[in-house]
């Protein structure tokens, strides 16, 4: 049944022609705000294909989007319309305000929604998630093969592994990650935290409560990881790690699924690493049972001070941009959360995250905070200047005193 | 005794003078004065106690019961007073600031000086302010001094070359801070020319200019005295073409030697300009942040500028309290670092008027 319909879906748009389809709006003004990578530009265009001579269709798409937002969208009527955010991103917008429920408008016109797809809070739709994403465990099969090793499922079979590769003699520096100060080395932390199972604070409260025995094994193995990587770790984004790993300098690493087809595009790839580049689950740590890793996903959501006409031709145009038909084209591009999807390679790292359990990042209002003090406060530690224990007090401190004046803790 | 006639004759100007001046001065109250008692407003305020409810949350990944902001309860808050609940000046104290509180424990404690120094450099504020202070105190100088030197040798080329001389000298300040911090940072790269060239020159294939904190923070240095200096030559070169001939004249027919030259009358002639470069170039310096960005060096060096970015631009959640508290303590800064050379400026200038 599914499949029937999105061959119809796929024979309106083909009949339609490319540049421009009919996507029932009547009128309105469409202005998307978007974060700038491959998957979303697609997703982009598509959208923009509804324009008519009463329809406009504009997209801003900017790695900025998440410091634009809020006063983008505080302003009435909002610059935007759409903003399209992910599990992080969402959150500052839900707890302004800034956004509408769209139980409505997914009721009349998301007929190519899948239930999964919408993010309900509470009872109400606050937005559309299309796609998936996260960090998983990027492998060079050929290097393992040479020391006789199965593609790790743990962190104790990474580190094992990053030792017999340099005992072997293969490479000085097996692993990488992306564990730059910043934003990068907190995600790094928040990917091994959900492993172990725990939670970041005590239940219903803002009290952080990372400073425990799960708190240390997850420095002490991203301590452990650092003596494999290259001395310029420090400095390694996560957009670094593709680089080094086209170059064939690494034979292990933990990178984001949305990357992953980029090392294995014949066009741009390098094709000796890209021919024995395996994706696989996230590490398990500490004896845990699902992957190591964030579970992220993006999607869009609809500002609240627009009108409603707006509004409606915002969804439907968002709705066409991850119709079964766009994304069916674009496989390769995206682990897509759309009806109708096949996984290609590129996505088989975030399925397996996913099937594996993996837990979402969280989308708690002081979730942000917590990202921010562990950006800054574990430098030292993951520098090596610093004991697990000191980190963790660094970063509650910093915490707590951000968190009182953002008024979550008293 | 001055007649009325000339009272008159002398106000006119002075009215004349504020007419011509009003444009301006009202201009830097709009757009400097005003922003900046903005930010001292925002920087005594923090944010609303958040109305918490725990609510069912849904998604492609499952359910879960989580704390959201109550949205309506806390919007009625904020619209009954919009600035926040007042905080006096606990965001300057608090411990990503000032840190008084920790301040006192670690100086209180029974420890060598190693270990409180230590101790205050694990503080987010005092570390930026560490490297803050260290870039300011040795790029300045340094710089200036490169800066002339680069001046005088110039001012001794041939006619001919002295104008690719010139351009070539200030291609740093052309260039724009950020970019130029990314090609050294490439070029230090351990597979870049410099990196390769330091690894071969100290036999060392593990040796990486990014990895240690001392390295970090000498190529930091290094970027900013080439980034600074042309602003230096800049000024100085156009010093030194106001010598008097006479007086270098003199001084080689009796007999002193370029060096005493330079010393005697080009440097004591050149004074002034130093005071205004050293006031300049301090004010900037304190700024530093371009280049710790440029260099990825967020983990051994941050800066006050760095530290407001952080809380403003790098986060999902922006604190501004945070960041305009950290914006006033660096203007602060500023006026400290300037004292110095402003009573300098002030009795120089009393000096002259008294002559």
């Amino acid at each position: 049944m599914l499949m029937v319909k999105s061959a119809l879906v796929l024979g309106a748009v083909l009949a339609a022609g490319a540049a421009q389809a009919d996507c029932g709006i009547a009128a309105g003004s469409v202005r998307i705000l978007s974060n700038d990578f491959k998957a979303i530009n697609i997703v982009n265009a598509a959208a923009a294909e509804c324009a008519s001579a009463t329809v406009t269709v504009t997209a801003n798409a900017t790695t900025e989007h998440k410091n634009i937002q809020g006063p983008a969208l505080s302003v009435s009527p909002a610059e935007y319309t759409v903003a399209v955010i992910a599990n992080n991103s969402l959150v500052p917008l839900l707890s302004a305000g800034l956004v509408r429920p769209l139980d409505d408008l997914a009721r009349e016109f998301g007929g190519d929604l899948q239930p999964s797809q919408l993010i309900t809070i509470d009872g109400q739709v606050m937005a559309v998630a299309f796609m998936g994403n996260g960090q998983h465990l990027f492998v060079r099969k050929d290097v393992l093969d040479k020391v006789g090793l199965a593609v790790p499922t743990s962190y104790e079979e990474v580190l094992a592994a990053a030792a017999a590769i340099r005992a072997a003699g293969i490479m000085e520096y097996p692993l990488a990650a992306a564990v730059k100060p910043g934003w990068d080395l907190a995600a790094e932390f928040v990917n091994l935290y959900l492993g172990t199972g725990a939670d970041f604070f005590e239940p219903g409260t803002a009290k952080l409560a990372i400073d425990n025995d799960q708190g240390r094994l997850v420095l002490d193995t991203m301590g452990a990881m650092t003596g494999f990587m290259h001395p310029d770790y420090l400095t390694y984004n996560a957009k670094e790690l593709n680089k080094i790993w086209d170059a064939g300098q690494v034979a292990i690493m933990n990178q984001w699924g949305s990357l992953a087809g980029a090392a294995i595009d014949p066009a741009t790839a390098n094709a000796e690493v890209a021919a024995n580049t395996v994706f696989a689950a996230a590490p398990k740590v500490g004896g845990g049972s699902i992957p190591a890793a964030a579970l992220w996903w993006d999607g869009f959501a609809i500002a609240r001070n627009i009108s409603d006409e707006d509004a409606a031709a915002s969804f439907r145009a968002m709705a066409h941009g991850i119709a079964p038909a766009v994304i069916a084209a674009n496989s390769d591009a995206a682990t897509w959360l759309v009806t109708g999807f096949v996984p290609g390679r590129a996505a088989e790292g975030v399925m397996a995250n996913v099937a594996g359990g993996a837990r979402p990042y969280p989308m708690l209002p002081q979730m942000g905070l917590l990202h921010t003090a562990l950006s800054t406060e574990l430098a030292d530690f993951i520098a090596g200047k610093e004991d697990a224990a000191q980190a963790l007090a660094d970063v509650k401190a910093a915490y707590d005193t951000a968190a009182q004046a953002a008024g979550y803790l008293k | 005794m001055p007649t009325h006639a000339e009272e008159d004759a002398r106000a006119v100007p002075h009215r004349t003078f504020a007419w011509f001046m009003l444009p301006s001065i009202l201009a830097m109250v709009l757009f400097i004065t005003l922003p900046v008692v903005s930010v001292v407003v925002q920087s005594l305020f923090v944010e609303h106690e958040r109305v918490m409810a725990l609510v069912e949350t849904c998604g492609p990944f499952g359910c879960s019961r989580e704390a959201r902001v109550d949205t309506a309860a806390t919007a009625a808050l904020q619209a009954a007073r919009p600035l926040g609940r007042f905080a006096g000046l606990s965001n300057y104290t608090d411990r990503n600031h000032l840190a008084l509180a920790e301040v006192g424990r670690i100086l209180g404690q029974e420890a060598t000086l190693g270990r409180k120094l230590a101790d205050l450099a694990n503080l987010p504020f005092y570390r930026a302010l560490a490297f803050t202070l260290t870039y300011c105190m040795v790029v300045t100088p340094l710089a200036m001094m490169l800066g002339f030197a680069v001046a005088l040798g110039v001012n001794a080329l041939p006619k001919l070359v002295r104008g690719p001389a010139i351009f070539l000298s200030i291609l740093p300040m052309i260039i724009t801070p950020l970019v130029g911090s990314l090609i050294l940072f490439w070029m230090f790269d351990p597979n870049g020319i410099l990196g390769a060239t330091i690894q071969w020159l100290a036999a060392d294939p593990r040796l990486s200019l990014r990895a240690s904190a001392t390295l970090t923070w000498i190529t930091l240095l290094t970027y900013g005295v080439w980034a600074h200096a042309p602003f230096s030559f800049v000024v100085f070169y156009a010093g030194l073409q106001t010598v008097p001939g006479d007086t270098l004249e003199s001084a080689m027919i009796d007999g002193a030697s370029r060096w005493e030259r330079i010393r005697h009358v080009v440097i004591p002639h050149l004074a002034p300009l130093a005071a205004f470069v050293a006031l300049v170039q301090l004010m900037d310096n304190f700024r530093v942040f371009e280049p710790i960005v440029g260099f990825s060096a967020e983990a051994n060096a941050t800066s006050l500028s760095w530290l407001i970015f952080n809380d403003l631009v790098s986060s999902d959640t922006q604190q501004f309290g945070a960041a305009g508290a950290t914006s006033i303590l660096t203007i602060a800064g500023v006026i400290v670092l300037l004292i110095p050379v402003l009573v300098r400026t002030w009795r120089d200038f009393n000096r002259k008027a008294a002559r």
